[in-house]
């Protein structure tokens, strides 16, 4: 998320940096300890459980149910449903990051529009499923007989995109303030047109910052549980879902190491896409030089 | 007798997991198992599993907030014998042979029929499972969670099946039905509960009889439950004490009162919530029986069919392969 707003200085270093006094790393401690707990350690167990058996032996056949056509069905589930809130989240969100922006930055509603999007962006889960449920949903007497609401993607993208859209505002703002009056003058004054503008500066300065927002929205929505699971639990639509049935099974198909493999096919894919994005950052960070 | 009630007494609490206040009237008995011997009894994790309550037996074994006794799914129980301590109630001969362990490692306690639940206002009369596919229940039809999952919800299914000509070795018929039902668009794939029923967002409920019948309290008298008589399909669950028990006396003390055939017991209180009691044929010819509770139980005419432990795993093997794919 840092990395999206950030404007990454790599400017010299300053002198004394040599001189630094020999303690200096113990500052980093704490933050490399909650690293190492929270997100190597988890990590290490899930890679190191994936290929074991429930007896404790090692079993590398595990991994081979990520082939297995069931299972590619979660993960194109969860891929479809990131994808598509991700993309509809950014692009919405981009646009009234642009309208806001495009405001009196000390106007009431620039402060209302980020108020309300600190709250919305964090709304979710059980009350966010039941809200539109009592909206929308078959009973609702708005929309009777609508089961479009339970189609997968279609209605569960609808309540991703509500938490969606203001989490891509409150991110990519700043990028959009970023962008200087001036440049737009410059712009015009050498005869370019707003496609020319949009073209070569405003559209290159955003992109780097517009795709690693669209993809934290991937992020987000791919880890995403209790919303999904409070719209419908009958169905397995994404790997989360399913983790949860290999988990807790009641019916004898319980596995933990069956949720390990399916917990490591996430890894591998936030994996790649990060290193999508730090391939991308590194040939738009040319531009901002 | 009085040396056990003293034992709990002593040992002043009891762990309990994964029973729902509303689940077989669990909610009266475990106040009226207070009141009668005052043994605190400390309910972890009600909406829990019969995977979550095993789960729990492990990791939490030799702490004192281990669970003292389980109430777990059959499919669960065979598995999990190795952390059963065998115990035999004072009543365990009127338990029948095919209902309990030989060594007493589990003995079934409570059970019932799968059932369809429903709102009479709405439908009128339902009897059988394949008028579900008629137009007026649009988005109606819902199980009691995800079949791969929950127990119950793998009984829905296979209630379906058996209604439509399916035998209990294979469940195939079942999940066509479901895959028919979520074409028509009468499928409706939310979580089942007391509030969605109350609000109407879930109008027809496929789930165990005692289940339907406790949410009908307080529905008034709009809300009907029955056993389609081509497709009676039982199922019970099964008491067990964890051998490593860190409240061994109040366990077993438990476990005599659940099987007590008195007018307070736990056999007639289960009978009470709607689920048919282990020792109810026994009572029923002693006499001891709740005989209102047992008329207010759904009627069942016919054969009922159990599930065998292979039938059970044949059908969530299907399930797993098929089920996402049929209703998606």
């Amino acid at each position: 998320m840092a990395a999206v707003a950030a404007t990454n200085t790599t400017g010299a270093r300053p002198e004394r940096a040599g001189r630094r006094p020999p303690l200096a790393w113990l500052g980093t401690v704490p933050f490399l300890g909650y690293v190492g707990v929270f997100l190597l350690l988890p990590t290490a167990i899930v890679i190191w459980n994936s290929v074991r058996n429930t007896t404790g032996g090692f079993a590398f056949a595990n991994l081979k149910v990520l082939g297995n056509s069931a299972v590619r069905t979660y993960f194109v589930g969860s891929v479809e449903l990131s994808a598509l809130s991700a993309v509809i989240g950014a692009v919405l969100g981009a646009i009234l990051a642009y309208a806001i922006a495009a405001g009196n930055p000390d106007g009431i509603v620039r402060r209302i529009s980020l108020a309300g999007s600190g709250v919305l962006a964090q709304f979710g889960g059980v009350t966010l499923a039941f809200a539109f449920f009592a909206a929308l949903g078959p009973t609702s007497g708005f929309l009777l007989h609508a089961s479009w609401y339970y189609d997968f993607p279609g209605g569960i993208t609808l309540i991703y995109a509500y938490f969606q859209i203001p989490l891509m505002v409150l991110v990519f703002l700043p990028a959009v303030d970023g962008l200087k009056v001036q440049w737009r003058e410059a712009s015009e004054s050498l005869g370019g047109s707003a496609w020319h503008y949009w073209r070569y500066v405003g559209g290159p300065l955003l992109a780097p910052a517009f795709i690693g927002a669209t993809l934290l929205l991937f992020a987000n929505a791919l880890s995403a549980y209790a919303t999904i699971q409070a719209w419908e639990n009958q169905i397995a639509y994404t790997v989360p879902q399913q983790i949860y049935i290999a988990i807790n099974s009641e019916v004898g198909l319980s596995n933990v190491n069956y949720a390990d493999v399916l917990a490591l096919g996430m890894v591998v894919l936030v994996a790649i896409i990060m290193t999508g994005y730090a391939l991308l950052q590194r040939r738009a960070a040319r531009w901002l030089r | 007798m009085a040396k056990l009630i003293a034992a709990a007494k002593a040992e002043g609490k009891l762990n309990v997991i994964a029973l729902p206040p509303t689940w077989a009237n669990y909610g009266n008995i475990i106040k009226d198992f207070t009141k009668k011997y005052g043994i605190t009894v400390n309910s972890a994790n009600p909406d829990g599993s019969s995977q979550d309550e095993v789960d729990a037996v492990k990791s939490e074994n030799g702490t004192s907030k281990a669970p003292d006794v389980l109430d777990v799914g059959m499919a669960v129980a065979l598995v999990s014998t190795s952390l059963f301590a065998p115990y035999k109630v004072s009543t365990w001969a009127d338990i029948p042979a095919a209902q309990k362990d030989p060594a007493g490692l589990w003995y079934q306690d409570y059970g019932g029929y799968m059932s369809i639940g429903y709102n009479s206002a709405k439908f009128g009369t339902i009897t059988s499972v394949s008028q579900l596919l008629g137009s007026k229940f649009k988005n109606a039809v819902a199980l009691n969670g995800n079949p791969t999952e929950a127990n119950a919800a793998l009984n829905g299914v296979m209630m379906s099946n058996l209604a439509e000509g399916g035998t209990a070795s294979s469940i195939a018929k079942g999940v066509a039905f479901f895959h028919k039902l979520k074409q028509v668009g009468n499928f409706n794939p939310v979580q089942a509960t007391e509030a969605t029923i109350k609000t109407g967002a879930t109008p027809v409920v496929i789930n165990w009889d005692y289940l339907n019948t406790a949410t009908a309290v307080g529905q008034g008298s709009t809300w009907k439950v029955v056993v389609p008589s081509n497709a009676i399909l039982g199922g019970y669950y099964a008491q067990a004490i964890n051998k490593n028990a860190p409240d061994p006396a109040a366990a077993r003390l438990w476990e005599e009162f659940l099987y007590s055939q008195a007018a307070t017991g736990g056999q007639n209180l289960w009978l009470q919530g709607g689920a048919r009691p282990v020792e109810m044929t026994a009572m029923t010819s002693a006499g001891t029986i709740d005989k209102m509770a047992a008329e207010a139980l759904p009627p069942v005419s016919g054969t009922p069919v159990f599930l065998t432990p292979a039938q059970a795993t044949g059908a969530a093997t299907y399930l797993s392969a098929n089920w996402a794919k049929a209703v998606s």
